[in-house]
């Protein structure tokens, strides 16, 4: 009897092992699949966006004599705004190359550098002393000039069909074989606002506004997000109206969130008369879109503390408050942190609701408040993809994966807590 | 109420369940419940149980799974009050007071009531705070040092400190079974409760941490009224001085334990402890 029964079992165990097996190699293989698109993903960015992250500078000796500057009483400080920065770039670029003579070729010659070099001329004469004397400075060179040094303009061409001509490319073949042309770190990246010339143009306003949106974020929706969940799965009498409520988050975690800048731009901007393209009002849009999920997780969060907690707690004579505070949400909180950061991080990846409420502005000056126009690392990203320039292109992916390095900050710290604060019982 | 409420030889059916056998009442009563109902929605779970308890008793309470008498116990410091849909009626007082006043605040209740529960539930925080969480809560210790005394006398009274004195701070969910049901014992104590619910608090742990639990409550007994339900028959002879035999949400017969297991009086207590079912 026993016998049959062990054959039977036999007969089907290649079955069940097939079974099994088929099962884990269907796992594997959706692994795989998602892999490689995350590969591909990451690959792409980075091969793209690496060059956004060095930018070719010309080195040049600038004559900062009053003359050339038109600086002629150097305690007006008027002269010293208005003085012709540029000028002392282009002198040194003629003294450079003194066998350019014609007005086309000076002019060409004059492209190679940026055109806001003049600028950081500006920055650098903010130490008055140098009036007069003669230094030795690397200036960024234009974004055509760049994207030759970084291969992206092919040289084969027939002159006509490309953005840099021969005498241009001479050029820069001279400067490099001085070694006066250069990759060097791209610092204009990190330390620059949004500029319509690519080589001047850097995230740091992005990255402030973005900074300056999700305080404002954490501060409105970890608190109110966290006193409703509490509220809703400890307080709360289980009727109707709270069935209610509880749909209706639980709908507004899947609503488009572009429907949220919708709304703050009919209820912050347009009733409440809050300035547009501010931080604050982003913060408080994004605010809107990330309750939901706040809510949802942090509930979550305190259903999965054991009955045995609450019990023993009400058993000791413990208070309702007493029981949630002192037991239930120091269990819960680290489910609640981590609900509450990943919903940070989608709201710092969130474009659309910020285009309603106008972050979507080009915005050349970094804000230094909450209340000073703004855009963010997502909309920038935006505005960039939409730029025609070449360089532009390696810099939507540089500020890409600025991007995703915060996120992954952000979810490592999400892990991080949970395994730092998770409490077995 | 008449001091007994015996089936009447003349009742035609000998397993018949629904009225109690035995002596209800007790000299010195510390708890006194008359008439309780409990629904758990429509369906009723405890039906017109009446008990008295002596104050430094040990009441054992047994029968089959689902006879209600954890549900009967955890009336007795309201607890089924975090239970939604649990309806109670009819009368429970503790040295007077109605349990169930709507007026009655359960938080001094439960500081007089206290709970040992079924599966060792130690808070997720140091042995030390275990302990002190209660008389913390309830402002019992004037000082750190009074705290400190109370965690140790209540460490001792649950035959704990020995064990855990050199590992106050770290957490009491690292103790073994038997050790965190002991700390749990300690952590009711430390409240000073005069009445201390027992809910199966063996039924988890291996022989010999059941002993030194069933001994601990031998000597708490001194101090405490005890009322422990079980799922052990040997366990409510060795440490009750009364017990209760519940079948279907009755009370089928109460009487002192030696009578109950030595000559048992209903059908159904006989039936049951005897192991013809149950």
């Amino acid at each position: 009897m026993s016998r049959s029964t062990i054959d039977i079992v036999n007969r089907n165990l290649a079955k069940r092992y097939a079974k099994e097996k088929r099962f884990r190699l269907f796992g594997l293989l959706s692994i795989l699949a998602g892999l490689t698109a995350l590969c591909f993903l990451l690959v792409t960015i980075v091969s793209n966006g690496w060059g956004a992250f060095t930018q070719s500078y010309i080195q040049l000796t600038l004559d900062l004599d009053p003359e050339t500057l038109s600086i002629t009483d150097p305690l007006d400080n008027d002269q010293w705004s208005y003085a012709n920065y540029t000028a002392v770039i282009k002198k040194s670029l003629r003294e450079r190359f003194p066998d350019i003579k014609s007005r086309k070729d000076k002019k060409r010659l004059y492209r190679i550098i940026s055109p806001g070099a003049g600028y950081q001329v500006n920055q650098l004469m903010h130490d008055r002393s140098l009036l007069g004397q003669t230094v030795t400075i690397w200036l960024p060179a234009d974004d055509d000039v760049d994207s030759v040094i970084k291969g992206h303009i092919d040289r084969n061409r027939p002159e006509n069909e490309r953005r840099v001509s021969d005498k241009t490319l001479a050029l820069i073949d001279e400067l490099v074989n001085s070694d006066q042309l250069q990759r060097k770190f791209n610092n204009v990246f990190f330390s620059a606002g949004d500029s319509s010339e690519p080589e001047q143009a850097g995230i740091k306003g992005a990255m402030l506004g973005s900074f300056f949106t999700l305080i404002v974020a954490l501060l409105l929706s970890f608190p109110i997000g966290i006193a409703a969940a509490i509220y809703l799965e400890e307080f709360a009498p289980k009727n109707k109206w709270t069935d209610f409520i509880e749909v209706n988050i639980n709908n507004l975690a899947a609503v488009p969130s572009i429907v949220f800048g919708l709304l703050g731009l009919a209820v912050f901007l347009n009733w409440f008369g809050l300035p547009r393209s501010v931080p604050l009002v982003g913060g408080i849009v994004l605010t809107l879109m990330t309750l939901p999920t706040i809510i949802i997780s942090s509930r979550v969060a305190l259903k999965s503390v054991p009955p045995s907690i609450r019990e023993a707690a009400l058993g000791l004579g413990a208070s309702k408050m007493q029981t949630i505070f002192d037991h239930v949400l120091p269990l819960a909180l680290p489910g609640m942190l981590t609900g509450g950061i990943i919903g940070m991080a989608q709201a710092l990846g969130e474009t659309a609701p910020l285009l309603m409420i106008g972050m979507v502005a080009f915005i050349v000056d970094i804000p230094g408040s909450f209340t000073d126009p703004a855009t963010v690392l997502p909309v920038q990203i935006f505005l960039w993809s939409d730029s025609p320039e070449r360089a532009f292109v390696e810099r939507t992916s540089g500020a890409i994966m600025v991007l995703l390095m915060f996120l992954i900050l952000m979810n490592s710290i999400a892990v991080l807590l949970r395994k730092r604060f998770e409490r077995r019982w | 109420m008449v001091d007994t409420k015996s089936s009447s030889p003349t009742s035609s059916d000998p397993r018949d369940y629904r009225n109690t056998v035995g002596k209800i009442e007790v000299p010195n009563t510390k708890m006194s419940m008359r008439d309780v109902d409990v629904f758990y929605g429509d369906k009723q779970a405890v039906f017109g149980v009446d008990l008295d308890i002596a104050k430094n008793e040990v009441i054992a309470m047994i029968g089959p799974s689902g006879c209600g008498k954890s549900t009967f116990l955890r009336c007795m410091n309201r607890m089924n009050d975090t239970i939604e849909g649990c309806v109670v009626s009819g009368s429970l007082k503790l040295d007077d007071q109605d349990i169930y006043d709507p007026k009655l605040d359960v938080v001094p209740l439960r500081a007089r009531v206290g709970m040992v529960f079924q599966k060792p539930n130690p808070f997720p925080k140091s042995i030390y705070d275990n302990v002190a969480y209660g008389p913390q809560i309830h402002g019992l210790a004037s000082s750190r040092v009074e705290l400190d005394e109370i965690v140790e006398n209540s460490l001792r009274k649950a035959g704990l400190w020995n064990e855990a004195k050199d590992r106050l701070d770290q957490p009491g969910t690292g103790l073994s079974g038997g050790q965190q049901q002991r700390l749990c014992i300690a952590r009711t104590i430390a409240v000073s409760p005069e009445v201390i619910l027992m809910d199966e608090p063996c039924s988890a742990l291996d022989p010999i941490a059941t002993a030194r639990i069933e001994e601990l409550i031998d000597e708490l007994s001194a101090n405490f009224t005890i009322a422990i339900v079980t799922h052990s028959m040997q366990q409510a002879a060795r440490v009750s001085h009364r017990t209760a035999y519940f079948h279907l949400g009755y009370l089928v017969e109460i009487g002192a334990t030696d009578d109950i297991f030595t000559n048992p009086r209903h059908r159904l207590t006989e039936d049951y402890i005897t192991g013809r079912f149950g």
